[in-house]
């Protein structure tokens, strides 16, 4: 045991309500790692999906096909009307019943192909990306139909002046919002909590339910991971935000 | 083709013209009142169509087996959710925002304090609550704090409800401190000027000059902020805090769990939230619009 471990061995054993076991019990470490690991996993997969999901809602979104359109404003206004627990309940419970079922690692078990946390990264990034949809399509919505004209003048299809001229405008103006968005998405992946996700919230209530004295040090170290986490997010926004912003606008 | 470069997009600007025009964005996502929108976006007579709907649904599926069951157990929970469930909601929703807009407004007086240490504090809280999950922060105050406290020997208990409307009304205080720095800041600076011209004190001064100003323009994202915050009660069915959802699981519990109750019982919370927040959500995009700075 190192001079690290031996400290807070020894604080657990002065002040019982502090007792740090994550940080000298090997296995609960795991726990809590395990839980961060997939907590990471969730935010990203979502971010990613529902940016995907935004692009190509926005993008469907200006389709002539009146089908397309009435068809991705459905989704937009059931996803963004309904709370995103209900969601997630609804996915896992309802849909999750009609996925079919493999045979597990043990070669016993029937497991569904789609896990909880399938599940929890499916229904949270059609959350956001329904969000993000709206985000993108207002950030589309600013570019000037000038703008679009004069590339149609020089010959570019559609396809091309969605992705050379309106998409790296759009995005421009859409980051700001894109940003709220995104953290908010990042601070709802703990509502897989209902669906028994094991992410950082889950594993974290099952250490403090196995071991009550490490009650305190554990939250403090779900305020301080998730302010982390929403900390890089926003910090990365920025410097993007900075990186691609239009000579003379803004300050 | 040429588009391959295309200057102060994929390589370096060549001129610091600007590319667009100056943009209004639009879109009921750019700002966090998008709630309020939503809600107040939808007419009045689609309202009165859905609920002239609702009876007649239950009426019309009473011939086919199981759902006018479902109903009749609805109608016999009805007394029992409103006044057991929802009355809690709503208590615990009041309590929070009055908690939230006190602890709020004085945090958010911190965050333009000329006192450094002081603005970076309440700027810091503010952040804490802001960015933490709410989840996260029920979970901390309702296994963190006491279930009972003693004052000189007097035992008082602390429900599960009141530690409820204490987890959420932190984040709701970072909230509301965020609306009263943003109110303050959007009053020109020549008025703080004007004052100083006229040998107000800076205490004076947003007292008397500014806050009054800011007052009728923080009502409406204040009353966004109590619509979410409704909303978000049902969060804390998740730590079996007695209230509208979790008494609607008991209840189909009750009733043997049969999975056409969940239509009925979770549509009524459905409906209950939206009787509820639709008044509000219309006032507050009136007042908004009353409230508006006229330049």
């Amino acid at each position: 045991m190192t001079g690290f471990e031996a400290f807070f061995v020894q604080l657990a054993e002065d002040f019982p309500r502090w007792n740090f076991i994550w940080l000298y019990d090997e296995k609960q470490a795991g726990r809590i790692l395990s839980g961060l690991w997939m907590t990471v996993k969730l935010s990203f997969a979502c971010v990613l999906f529902s940016l995907v999901i935004g692009i190509a809602g926005a993008w469907l979104q200006g389709a002539r096909n009146r089908i397309l359109r009435a068809g991705v404003q459905g989704y937009i206004q059931f996803f963004r009307n309904t709370p995103p627990l209900v969601q997630l309940l609804f996915f896992y419970f309802a849909l999750g019943q009609f996925t079919p079922v493999v045979t597990g690692p043990d070669g016993w078990t029937e497991v569904p192909v789609i896990s909880a946390a399938g599940w929890a990264i499916i229904s949270l990034s059609f959350f956001a990306g329904a969000f993000n949809v709206e985000i993108f399509r207002a950030g589309i919505e600013a570019v000037p139909y000038s703008t679009r004209e004069a590339a149609e003048a020089l010959g570019m299809s559609r396809t091309q002046t969605f992705t050379n001229v309106v998409f790296p405008l759009a995005l421009r103006v859409s980051i700001p919002a894109l940003n709220n968005n995104l953290v908010n998405l990042v601070k709802t992946t703990t509502q897989a909590f209902a669906i028994a996700v094991p992410e950082l919230l889950y594993e974290s209530v099952s250490v403090w339910n196995d071991f009550p004295s490490a009650q305190n040090p554990t939250m403090l170290l779900l305020f301080v991971v998730y302010l982390g986490l929403v900390g890089v997010l926003v910090f990365g926004m920025n410097s993007w935000e900075r990186k691609m912003r239009i000579p003379g606008y803004g300050q | 083709m040429a588009s391959n470069n295309l200057p102060g997009i994929t390589g370096p600007a060549g001129t610091d013209l600007p590319v667009l025009k100056p943009y209004v964005l639009s879109g009921g996502t750019y700002d966090e009142m998008f709630l309020v929108r939503w809600l107040a976006s939808i007419p009045p007579q689609f309202i009165l169509l859905m609920l002239l709907a609702w009876p007649t649904l239950a009426l019309a599926q009473t011939a086919s087996h199981g759902m006018g069951d479902a109903f009749a157990a609805l109608w016999r929970w009805i007394p029992f959710l409103t006044f057991q469930g929802f009355v809690f909601n709503v208590v615990i929703s009041v309590f929070s925002m009055l908690i939230g807009t006190f602890a709020g407004a004085a945090l958010g007086l911190g965050q333009i304090s000329q006192n450094n240490w002081l603005r970076r504090l309440s700027w810091g809280v503010t952040q804490l609550f802001r960015n933490a999950p709410w989840l996260v922060i029920l979970f901390i105050v309702l296994l963190a704090f006491p279930f009972e406290i003693e004052i000189f020997g007097l035992v008082i208990p602390v429900p599960a409800w009141m530690k409820a409307v204490i987890g959420l009304s932190l984040p709701i205080m970072a909230n509301i401190s965020e609306i009263v720095r943003g109110a303050v800041m959007s009053v020109p600076s020549a008025q703080w000027e004007a004052a100083e011209a006229l040998s107000f004190s800076r205490t004076q001064t947003l007292w008397q000059i500014i806050l009054p100003q800011c007052f009728k323009r923080m009502i409406p994202p204040w009353m966004n902020w109590y619509a979410i915050l409704t909303m978000a009660t049902p969060l804390c069915s998740l730590l079996g805090v007695g209230e509208i959802i979790t008494f609607s699981r008991q209840a189909m519990e009750a009733e043997n769990n049969r999975p056409e109750l969940l239509v009925p019982f979770f549509g009524y919370a459905l409906v209950l939230f939206f009787a509820y927040c639709y008044p509000i959500a219309r006032i507050t995009i009136a007042l908004e619009k009353r409230f508006a700075v006229k330049l």
